[in-house]
């Protein structure tokens, strides 16, 4: 189901509530476990990227025995044409922080860190400040569980949730092998919580107005509200939050100049739609859930666009594994080669096959999802990558 | 392990502890998964993915080195999907790699090759990645480094770190860029490097090499004027056959001997006679350090170490300036022969040593560093020459068209060509203890060890650090103040082993009075100058030939070798004697921490 139209919603960035920490104060008072029931309920997915089911995530983390556990926030917020993050942490640094302190309520940790992206150290005065009323407070309230802010060095896959766990552990930031799962082994091998700034901040709303509302946003399969970060060829480039469930018809005619081509959803990880394919909705099946949307209007060339991508790609890949390393450096060779005539138009037919075998077998999120732009706009586009 | 997990590979059920990987249990029923990241002394990387395997609700492939087994999982090993992505995932790291196979040191072993070949990649397929104007860093003495030809499973990387703690090797840069490098892309001869070689044991492909001298040594072999002499240690007749065509674990002492001398080399002696006399050394130089300390009670540096590894040695002198006075002061065993050749043996043959090139065939990377150190020409000359390993001596037979199978066995030549059972022994972890108590004993007691056939079992095997206590009872009267006492003593192999040693001495809490301890794992004959592939099974192969070899020997103790007894009435006159001193010892020195 999908509801079509377009509407624009304020829960993430409704004023505080009187208090501050009234939503943390209040949800200290239930059950834990009615609390990650909740979470499961409302059917928040996380808002990093991958989607996983948030409180899942969450219940699995309880469930682990351990003596510490970590909560961590992933402001690395590094897909290129996402700022949401940012937004969040400058204007409710709160409601994040509250999502931190909810999680490490119901999942048992006692120690938290706010991973900021080493281009957002500007935030880090005001965030200090924003940690000592939390702290503070979770005095008062009686819970024990600190934050502190971790910079991150400015890796793209740092964003990784293992990576992440990995650079702050002072090691290179390269994934590692999963399983173990953060939630098994994270942090100093201790089990770890890796969500994103959004997911805390949703988390938290949903405490706030409680489970049955928040559901009555979005449709069956997309619940809740999800902030989308729009930029590219559009009249109205900014954050803005929005029902799930609309198509990218009602958002390109929001949004779009009016001349759009095609929209890349999820940022450079996610898949790039054409104008004929704007009937589905905005994060339908396989679009990542970031909320990073690029507008493309009929000026661009999508050789360029996906020239870009190749090229970031192949300089952040962390290069451990091969297909990853490699691949992107293949992909973005190739299309050059294409382009300049040096190999036949069929040749993308292959580097479509290789970008299929980076997706089964990478290492991580990030060589396995290249496939998710490079196919979906070498088979929409095909001319622009010849001609 | 009471959990024991049921899988179904290829159809057939496998039961495996927890814990193990879909790889271990594949092999446990004879089902082979390719692997290039993968090796068996190391931690698990997961980062070549040549090993994915489908599972049963799995879209993505899994890498099956990386992925614990779990109850129930049905993994297919070779599907079109698997084959598909290999053949993609070797078709990317050859584009990558410089493949001028015909050239490149480890042609025929090279596990990229083999595996390039097992899929008959497609070497137009893509594109070529290789980074173009790459530079050989031919710097070190020991070690060659071609990036051209690494593939970036970091199996030298995690060899530095886990085996040896030194990280000498670490990756750098990211991406498209990432490689493997050094501190600030130093040079290898400007970093801290023991040179032990471990690294290029490790690589899978001609990336990590020895520095090659097999071209002056034929050179040398050509020029009639030269008399060109080698001596070859005890682990390289024990492994010299594996890459001749020998199965693992087979001495070729007497084939090895014949080779070397059908060659032209003129003459081919044994370094196990300056194992012998480090043993005289070095177990008079522990008695008068225990002399200091029990009778005269002077400063001295108790637990003494022996020296006779230059891996091990640079890594104190980097990582443990200030702890150099425990290390004996004996050159190796290889030292030791150079600086005779040119002197004793010279002299006795009537050449004039200016005309002796000295080679010292070895299991070894780090001994072509040593003996360029400049303090190693006692006897005037620069001692040795070159350090060959055992490998660059596989391939000088191999250029030399012999059949190596069907030679005759022969002798080593004489002065200097006569050895025991305990030199022999040197080559494996726990040798050089083990040789120096059977001589030691009977110094201090005047009967030998109190072991069945001489054999001190205990401190033998690949286990990481090795303890043995032995009590001296009825002692002869010069050494009488060892009456009772109960002497600790320890082995270490592995660098990362002689560290945790060496942090125990640091901390002032060694209870040992001596200890051996050996660059690599396993001592020498897992050297990183022996045959490629090293695993643990093949160590204890090679150990197991060497203990062979020295129950073959007629004379198992040092001071019972008559060339010893006739360099010492002919030559030196006595240990630790001025001529010893000038020509066997040696002095250490501090060397920088980075």
């Amino acid at each position: 189901m999908s509801n079509n139209k377009l509407r624009v919603v304020d829960v993430i960035f409704s004023p505080y509530s009187v208090a501050p920490y009234e939503i943390l104060k209040n949800t200290l008072k239930k059950d834990k476990e009615q609390v990650i029931k909740d979470i499961i309920e409302s059917g928040l997915r996380g808002r990093g990227g991958a989607g996983f089911p948030t409180g899942m995530k969450w219940k699995f983390a309880a469930q682990q025995k351990s003596d510490i556990k970590y909560v961590i926030c992933n402001a690395d917020e590094g897909e290129p044409g996402t700022f949401k993050d940012r937004k969040l942490l400058v204007e409710v640094p709160r409601k994040v922080i509250s999502g931190m302190a909810i999680c490490a309520y119901v999942t048992g940790a006692t120690k938290g860190f706010i991973y900021l992206r080493r281009e957002y150290r500007y935030l880090v005065p005001k965030l200090k400040e924003e940690l000592a009323l939390y702290h503070e407070n979770a005095k008062l309230l009686g819970l024990d569980f600190t934050i502190e802010i971790f910079m991150g060095a400015g890796a793209y896959v740092c964003g990784e949730e293992t990576a992440l766990i990995e650079s702050m552990e002072g090691k290179r930031g390269e994934p590692r092998n999963k399983p173990p799962y953060p939630i098994q082994v994270g942090y100093l091998d201790k089990p770890t919580i890796v969500n994103n700034v959004e997911t805390f901040a949703s988390s938290a709303m949903i405490c706030r107005i409680g489970c049955a509302e928040y559901k009555k946003l979005g449709t069956d399969d997309q619940r809740g509200s999800k902030l989308f970060s729009v930029s590219g060829d559009s009249p109205k480039e900014g954050v803005h939050e929005l029902e799930l469930g609309m198509t990218l018809e009602a958002f390109a005619e929001e949004f779009g100049d009016g001349d759009t081509k095609a929209v890349q959803v999820g940022g450079v990880a996610g898949f790039c739609i054409p104008r004929k394919k704007f009937k589905t909705t905005i994060i339908g099946e396989g679009n990542t859930t970031g909320g990073s949307t690029m507008i493309f209007n009929s000026s661009r060339s999508m050789y360029h666009v996906l020239h870009n991508y190749l090229d970031f790609y192949a300089e952040e890949s962390c290069g451990q594994c091969t297909p990853c390393r490699v691949g992107t450096q293949q992909l973005l060779k190739g299309i050059e080669a294409v382009k300049a005539g040096i190999k036949k138009p069929e040749y993308l037919d292959q580097l479509v096959k290789l970008s299929d075998t980076m997706r089964m077998t990478s290492k991580c999120g990030l060589g396995q999802s290249v496939t998710n732009s490079f196919s979906s706009i070498v088979k929409n586009f095909r001319e622009e990558m010849i001609y | 392990m009471a959990n024991n997990i049921t899988l179904t590979i290829d159809g057939t059920k496998v039961t495996v502890d927890q814990g193990q990987s879909i790889l271990d249990a594949a092999k446990k029923v004879d089902i082979r998964i390719p692997t290039l990241c993968h090796h068996e002394d190391l931690c698990v990387a997961g980062n070549c993915r040549v090993c994915v395997v489908e599972m049963e609700g799995r879209n993505n492939l899994i890498p099956s080195c990386a992925t614990p087994a779990e109850e129930g999982m049905e993994i297919i090993t070779s599907s079109p999907k698997v084959r598909r992505a290999r053949k993609d995932i070797m078709a990317l790291l050859v584009s990558e790699h410089n493949t001028q196979c015909t050239t490149c040191y480890r042609s025929t072993n090279c596990e990229l090759q083999d595996l390039a070949a097992e899929y008959n990649v497609d070497n137009n397929m893509y594109l070529s990645v290789l980074k173009p104007n790459g530079t050989i860093d031919k710097s070190s003495w020991s070690v060659e480094k071609d990036d051209s030809k690494c593939i970036r499973c970091q199996r030298c990387v995690r060899t530095c770190a886990e085996i040896q703690h030194v990280n000498a090797l670490a990756v750098t840069e990211r991406g498209r860029d990432m490689k493997v490098s050094t501190f600030m892309h130093l040079p290898m001869n400007e970093i801290v490097c023991t040179n032990c070689g471990q690294c290029i044991t490790h690589c899978p492909t001609g990336a990590l090499t020895e520095r090659r001298y097999y071209d002056e040594i034929w050179e040398a072999i050509d020029d009639p004027e030269k008399h060109v002499v080698i001596n070859t240690a005890p682990s390289v007749r024990v492994a010299l056959g594996e890459t001749l065509g020998f199965k693992v674990g087979e001495r070729v002492t007497g084939k090895m001997v014949t080779a070397l001398k059908k060659i032209g080399f003129d003459s081919v002696l044994d370094t196990d006679f300056t194992a012998d006399l480090t043993i005289i050394e070095e177990a008079n130089e522990l008695l008068v350090r225990l002399k200091k300390a029990f009778v005269t009670k002077e400063e001295v540096a108790l637990p003494m170490i022996t020296s006779c590894s230059p891996g091990w040695v640079k890594f104190i002198e980097h990582m443990y300036p200030d702890h150099l006075a425990h290390l004996s002061t004996c050159k190796s065993p290889q030292q030791m022969f150079g600086a005779l050749t040119k002197t004793y043996y010279a002299e006795k043959i009537g050449v004039d040593p200016s005309k002796i090139v000295s080679v010292a065939g070895m299991p070894c990377a780090a001994k072509k560093f040593e003996a360029n150190r400049p303090e190693m020409r006692d006897s005037g000359f620069q001692d040795v020459d070159a350090g060959l390993t055992t490998r660059e001596l596989g391939h000088m037979i191999k250029q030399s068209g012999l059949d190596f199978l069907d030679l005759e066995d022969s002798d080593f030549d004489s002065h200097m060509g006569e050895s025991t059972g305990a030199a022999v022994i040197f080559g494996a972890t726990g040798g050089v203890m083990e040789a120096a108590l059977r001589t030691a004993y009977v110094v201090i007691t005047g009967r030998n060890v109190p072991f069945e056939n001489l054999n001190i079992t205990p401190i033998r095997g690949m286990e990481s650090i090795k303890e043995a206590t032995i009590k001296f009872e009825n002692c002869v009267s010069e050494y009488s103040f060892l009456e009772g006492v109960e002497a600790k003593f320890a082995i270490a192999h592995g660098l990362t082993n002689a560290r945790t040693i060496m942090d125990q001495i640091a901390r002032g809490e060694s209870p040992y009075v001596f200890i051996e301890i050996m660059a690599c794992p396993g001592g020498c004959i897992g050297g990183g100058g022996q045959p490629i592939p090293t695993n643990n099974e093949i160590r204890l192969q090679r150990i197991k030939a060497i203990y062979d070899e020295d129950m073959g020997k007629p004379i198992r103790m040092s001071h019972e070798n008559p060339e010893i007894k006739k360099i010492y009435q002919e030559f030196l006159k006595e240990p630790l004697g001025e001529k010893s001193h000038h020509l066997l010892h040696t002095k250490y020195r501090k060397r920088k921490r980075y």
